[in-house]
């Protein structure tokens, strides 16, 4: 059992990189990776916020929008099927828990909000998110299933902006063409990255 | 306040979503390999955008500061999710080449990003402007990186052989990096370095 | 700007509620529409899979009625492969019973990541006027990159020999894996062999090139671009052709042909 717990949190957080392989949250990827810190932050807060909203979303999926998810009120709304409000629903979660998460962290803990400071609002909006919900549900993961999908899903996206941010840094001291330098080289560089994780493409643990 | 001119031009070249404020680039990876497809998502992407920042600016001076990324996204979504269903009942085949896309639309920071830097703080008529000239900036690109990589990648343009390959007998062997989703990278990091090279303040300094 | 809370509780309840309302509404109204959408467009992939119509030239009026009069559908036992007298084949939904527990069973993990299998499936069956067989159409289904794809693969009398296999529901990357959809893709299949002399499941998308049905009987091309979805379309067919699909009712097909 652990190990097929294992499998998954390595499937998710390598062969099915997020970032790197599909592609998704790739706004804030490019746009927060220009220095390793502040990759960080912006890492640790949506493997936090994965963590969350992917099981919180599970439970919605599974106890009140799926065909026959209803029957725990009453047996009559069994044959309700709601999945079409599915997209509402896991983007309201998503931004609820973001607004959530930023104010009880700026209430308990305001070393750790200072740092995170305005990356939280960022990821609402942040594609890697929502697509981790989808994905939940599309592959009709349980409960303790989601809750390792939506944590390696998130180490995952965390290590690869952490490692374009150390590239990024590095390259600082080589000589880039001017109109190539920032947002330019980032594109050619997450592209080079992308080559590399294409390595672990169609493993399946 | 910009000229609603500025405001429907400025994002085309000098203020593009894509190249500049870097929004909006899963959509562009993922839908670009086939120039058809890429249409298909810019009208969609277009349309959206207008109608929820109109949408978004005309009651954007009820929305309460403190939950209004929520707000946005709902209504974004519903916006989404509504125009998905009608077209699901009354245009079948355009909808099965988009559900595709339906997902991308709502998390396409595009659209959340105008409504927050722009139709948050402007009228509904600039807003309808704005969500027009983004949109369409956002195409330009689209359009762009779909005939790069559609024309090298399989010697097509809009799905018409022009370049005959290999396979069909002709001369052409086409460059598999370009269908995936790394070529798409290296075609936006050198269109962005070539129109950097033209307009200079857009570069960045570190 | 900030507000006391009572309104922003307001606020937000009032935007749930219009936008839930105007989203339920739009999908419960439209909802005949679109079932009636799917439907006839899953008609047609069945027909189209039996190679009553040509890729994107959809049979209209007389033609598709007659097309469709030749389909036979029923509702087998899976496990038995023997049709099951008790469903109601215009009211079964194969989709809908393989995600209820109480008509499906989840399977153990297979490289098609099929989770459940439903305990009935909805076949067509092609009878020339004496009732001797011509064909099948069985449905199928396996995950790929992004989604799942929902599919039909058509069989001659040997139950062997491939008519046609078609997609009416994927969402893979549009110019790569939705490339399935793709009508040149879809020609090279007609023709190809699923089962070796030894009854084995070998028929296979490879990587690359796999050349014309005389040479390749049991390799059909790879997707460029696209390995994850042409290999989980070789696991779907192997799952669904196998034991842990369609093999029983196969088999009872095969002791009738014979």
């Amino acid at each position: 059992m652990l190990e097929h717990y294992l499998g998954l949190f390595l499937t998710a957080a390598f062969i099915e990189n997020l970032a790197l392989a599909f592609f998704l949250g790739m706004c804030s990827f490019l746009a927060v990776s220009k220095k390793v810190e502040t990759a960080v932050g912006l890492g640790s807060a949506v493997v936090f916020v994965l963590a969350i909203t992917v099981p919180m979303n599970n439970f919605i999926y599974n106890y009140l929008l799926r065909q026959g998810a209803l029957e725990w009120i009453s047996e009559s709304l069994g044959g309700q099927d709601l999945t079409f409000l599915g997209y509402l629903a896991y983007i309201g979660t998503i931004a609820a828990m973001v607004q959530i998460v930023e104010m009880t962290l700026d209430r308990y803990f305001p070393a750790l909000h200072a740092s995170l400071g305005i990356f939280l609002p960022l990821i609402a909006v942040n594609c890697a998110i929502l697509g981790a919900s989808l994905f939940m549900v599309e592959r009709d993961y349980t409960f303790a299933e989601s809750v390792v999908y939506g944590l390696g899903s998130g180490v995952g996206w965390a290590l690869a902006i952490v490692a374009l941010a150390s590239i990024r840094e590095r390259m600082r001291y080589s000589d880039v063409p001017e109109g190539l330098r920032g947002l330019g080289m980032a594109f050619i560089l997450t592209g080079l990255l992308a080559i590399g994780f294409m390595a672990f493409g169609g493993i399946q643990l | 306040m910009a000229s609603t001119r500025e405001t429907f031009l400025d994002p085309l070249v000098n203020n593009n979503p894509i190249t500049l404020q870097v929004l909006g680039i899963c959509s562009a990876l993922a839908v670009t390999t086939k120039m058809e497809v890429a249409l298909v998502m810019s009208v969609a992407v277009i349309a959206v955008l207008t109608l929820s920042n109109f949408f978004i600016s005309v009651i954007r001076n009820w929305i309460p500061s403190n939950i209004r990324i929520i707000v946005q996204l709902t209504i974004i979504a519903s916006l989404v999710i509504v125009t998905d269903q009608i077209l699901k009942a009354y245009f079948y085949d355009v909808a099965r080449q988009l559900t595709v896309f339906i997902g991308l639309i709502i998390t396409n920071c595009i659209i959340m990003g105008r409504a927050e830097a722009f139709a948050m703080q402007n009228g509904p008529w600039e807003s309808i402007v704005d969500g027009i000239g983004n949109g369409l900036g956002y195409s330009l690109i689209l359009m762009i990186v779909g005939f790069v990589r559609e024309l090298f990648g399989s010697g097509r343009v809009f799905g018409v052989p022009v370049l005959t390959t290999v396979s069909d007998g002709g001369w052409y062997v086409p460059n598999g990096l370009l269908v995936l989703s790394p070529g798409a990278f290296f075609i936006i990091g050198m269109l962005i370095w070539g129109l950097r090279t033209w307009k200079r303040d857009q570069t960045e300094v570190d | 700007m900030q507000r006391n809370a009572t309104y922003v509780l307001g606020f937000a309840a009032a935007v749930c509620v219009v936008c839930a309302v105007v989203v339920s509404t739009a999908a419960v109204a439209l909802k005949d529409l679109q079932d009636a959408n799917l439907s006839a467009y899953r008609e047609q992939n069945v027909l189209e899979a039996a190679g009553f119509s040509q890729p994107g030239e959809p049979l209209v009026g007389q033609e598709l009625a007659a097309a469709v009069a030749r389909l036979d559908a029923s509702v087998i036992d899976l496990a038995t492969g023997d049709i099951d007298p008790d469903i109601d084949v215009s009211t079964f939904d194969q989709r809908r019973a393989s995600t209820d527990p109480g008509s499906s069973h989840r399977v153990d993990a297979n490289r098609a990541r099929v989770m459940r299998v439903p305990n009935n499936a909805l076949v067509y069956e092609v009878r020339d006027e004496a009732g001797a067989l011509e064909m099948v159409v069985l449905p199928i289904e396996g995950k790929g990159l992004w989604s799942t794809l929902y599919g039909f693969v058509a069989l001659d009398a040997d139950l062997s020999t491939v008519r046609g296999l078609t997609y009416y529901e994927q969402k893979e990357t549009a110019g790569l894996g939705g490339e399935v959809d793709n009508p040149r893709w879809k020609a090279l299949w007609p023709g190809r062999q699923a089962f070796d002399a030894a009854g084995g499941m070998v028929l296979q998308v490879v990587k690359g090139q796999a050349g014309p049905v005389d040479q390749a009987p049991h390799e059909v091309d790879g997707i460029s671009g696209a390995t994850i979805t042409s290999r989980s379309v070789t696991y779907m067919l192997q799952f669904w052709l196998g034991d842990t699909g369609f093999g029983p009712y196969l088999d009872r097909l095969r002791e009738e042909v014979n």
